[in-house]
């Protein structure tokens, strides 16, 4: 099962759809694990002549499934950080009526989302469709440092080791949300961790 | 006091462009420095003659940064309710006026990479203010502006000898057209298209934009409407408890200020949505010639928008 209801949640925290065709000069899907799934259910033979696929498959096994659409173009990579300069130099070349879709883990749609952002996309214009894991990419008030994949609440920071509170709160500019140091007031009395949506 | 706050101003200058377009001048009448504004703003003019005292919206066309003058250019209508030719024949060099100060609903999007300005006839006012802005952060733009005919080009000269290589010139009467598709295929990403001119160039830059897959957000327009006069109405205020006359050459909004009702109003060209009143009762017909309210919202009855719609029928209640 790769989809997931998130619970109603604070205005900051991001709202995911159902990606649909557009209408547009080319399109740009960027997916990662699952999120593969949201790409086969709404690709058609004229959206694939014109688009661009750039998946980190991350141990799942639907790449096969993808490079059968016979997109335009085609890449898959081991991580999205492989995958930057590629999507960059995608966003640098493109014009208007590019269409981006992103489809995935959150972490990997909020990353491209700012990249697409920075090239001048507005935000709202950007579709996403959440697929796969829960984890979330996190960035720690206190030293700044962001850590993936955080499947647990609270969670340590893999930069400086505080135990952080996962919140809501998220950060376009960061493609990241809040941890916020757990025991501030009481340093050493660090709850059990228990999964996010737990 | 509704709407922005005033400034008294003094006439310096009265420049007839050609013979459908005149540009005025004003400078503070205690000689003070006016307020900066952004490119897109506009002022409100008040128009004091007999009995009725019209505000219009013109958009200021000077440097934003100048805050010596503000200039706007006003096309005489022989159609309209008499704004702009109570510009054109009454006003001259030393009246005192007042104006409002400059409220932005056309502004730039400084994310975008590219500024994409189209204007039509008399739309170029604003873009005058908002090139000039951009040139001071050396911004990137281009301009396409369609005028109907070269004497009746109002800008064309100081536009083509000081940016020849951004401005782009299209006579309406030497069948010069705007390339539409041509010009928006192939334009970077980031760019933002800002239109201003008659509704039907509005339109056709808005719907061609979207089905060519530009999104909502990079596409900005502006299109004051004058408001047109009609049959006399009879609306009840029920905060006020007034009941008041709408003349056949004044406003719903005008006609409630002449009775000293203090509605709320901006651009009063139908765009902002500031005088947005709820309907509480009625028993006719809404002519609604907003831009501001949904297809639905102008048919369920709920709302008007006092500034440029009007009412034909039994009752109206407002509550205002």
């Amino acid at each position: 099962m790769s989809k997931f209801q998130f619970p109603q949640s604070i205005k900051s925290r991001p709202v995911y759809g159902t990606l649909e065709p557009r209408e547009g000069s080319a399109h740009l899907f960027i997916a990662d694990a699952h999120g593969a799934e949201a790409i086969l259910d709404v690709a058609t033979t004229s959206l694939m002549a014109k688009a661009h696929i750039i998946y980190i498959p991350k141990g799942e096994a639907f790449e096969d499934d993808l490079r059968a659409l016979n997109a335009a173009s085609f890449y898959a990579g081991p991580s999205y950080a492989a995958a930057e300069q590629r999507i960059h130099k995608a966003l640098a070349d493109a014009k208007m009526g590019l269409q981006v879709y992103l489809a995935g883990t959150e972490g990997v749609m909020g990353q491209a989302q700012n990249a697409a952002m920075q090239a001048g996309i507005p935000h709202t214009a950007i579709q996403t469709e959440h697929r796969g894991s829960t984890a979330r990419r996190m960035q720690c008030v206190h030293c700044k440092g962001i850590t993936e994949d955080v499947e647990t609440d609270p969670f340590q920071c893999a930069h400086c080791g505080l135990h952080l509170f996962v919140r809501d709160h998220y950060s376009r500019r960061l493609a990241a949300y809040q941890g916020v140091r757990i025991d501030a007031e009481d340093h050493g009395n660090v709850p059990e961790p228990k999964g996010i949506y737990e | 006091m509704s709407g922005a706050e005033k400034i008294a101003v003094k006439v310096t200058d009265v420049v007839p462009l050609n013979d459908l377009v005149t540009r005025f001048k004003f400078e503070r009448v205690d000689g003070g420095l006016l307020p900066t504004f952004s490119g897109g703003a506009h002022t409100v003019v008040e128009m004091p003659e007999g009995d009725i005292t019209r505000l219009n919206p013109y958009s200021l066309m000077s440097d934003p940064m100048d805050q010596s003058a503000y200039t706007i250019s006003v096309r005489r209508d022989d159609e309209g309710r008499g704004g702009s030719l109570f510009m054109h024949n009454k006003v001259k060099v030393g009246d005192e006026m007042t104006i409002s100060y400059p409220v932005n609903l056309f502004s730039l999007d400084l994310r975008a990479k590219k500024h994409l300005f189209l204007a039509g006839g008399i739309g170029i006012t604003p873009f005058l203010a908002q090139i000039k802005q951009l040139e001071r952060f050396n911004g990137n733009w281009e301009l396409h502006y369609a005028c109907r005919t070269e004497s009746l080009g109002s800008y064309v000269d100081e536009l083509t000898s000081h940016h020849p290589n951004e401005t782009h010139i299209y006579y309406d009467d030497q069948d010069d057209k705007i390339d539409l598709l041509n010009l928006l295929d192939g334009q970077p990403l980031g760019t933002h298209i800002y239109v201003c001119g008659p509704k039907g160039m509005i339109d056709w830059v808005r719907n061609t934009a979207a089905a060519e897959g530009w999104p909502r957000e990079a596409i900005h327009y502006e299109e004051f409407l004058a408001p047109q006069p009609g049959k006399p109405f009879e609306v009840k205020l029920a905060v006020s408890n007034k009941v008041i006359q709408v003349g056949e050459q004044e406003s719903l909004l005008e006609a409630m200020e002449r009775e000293g009702v203090d509605a709320p109003y901006l651009c009063r060209g139908g765009a902002c949505g500031q005088c947005e009143t709820r309907v509480i009762d009625y028993t006719g017909n809404f002519i609604h010639r907003d831009h501001w309210l949904d297809d639905d919202e102008h048919a369920n009855g709920e709302k008007i928008m006092p500034c440029v719609s009007r009412f034909e029928g039994k009752t109206l209640v407002l509550d205002r």
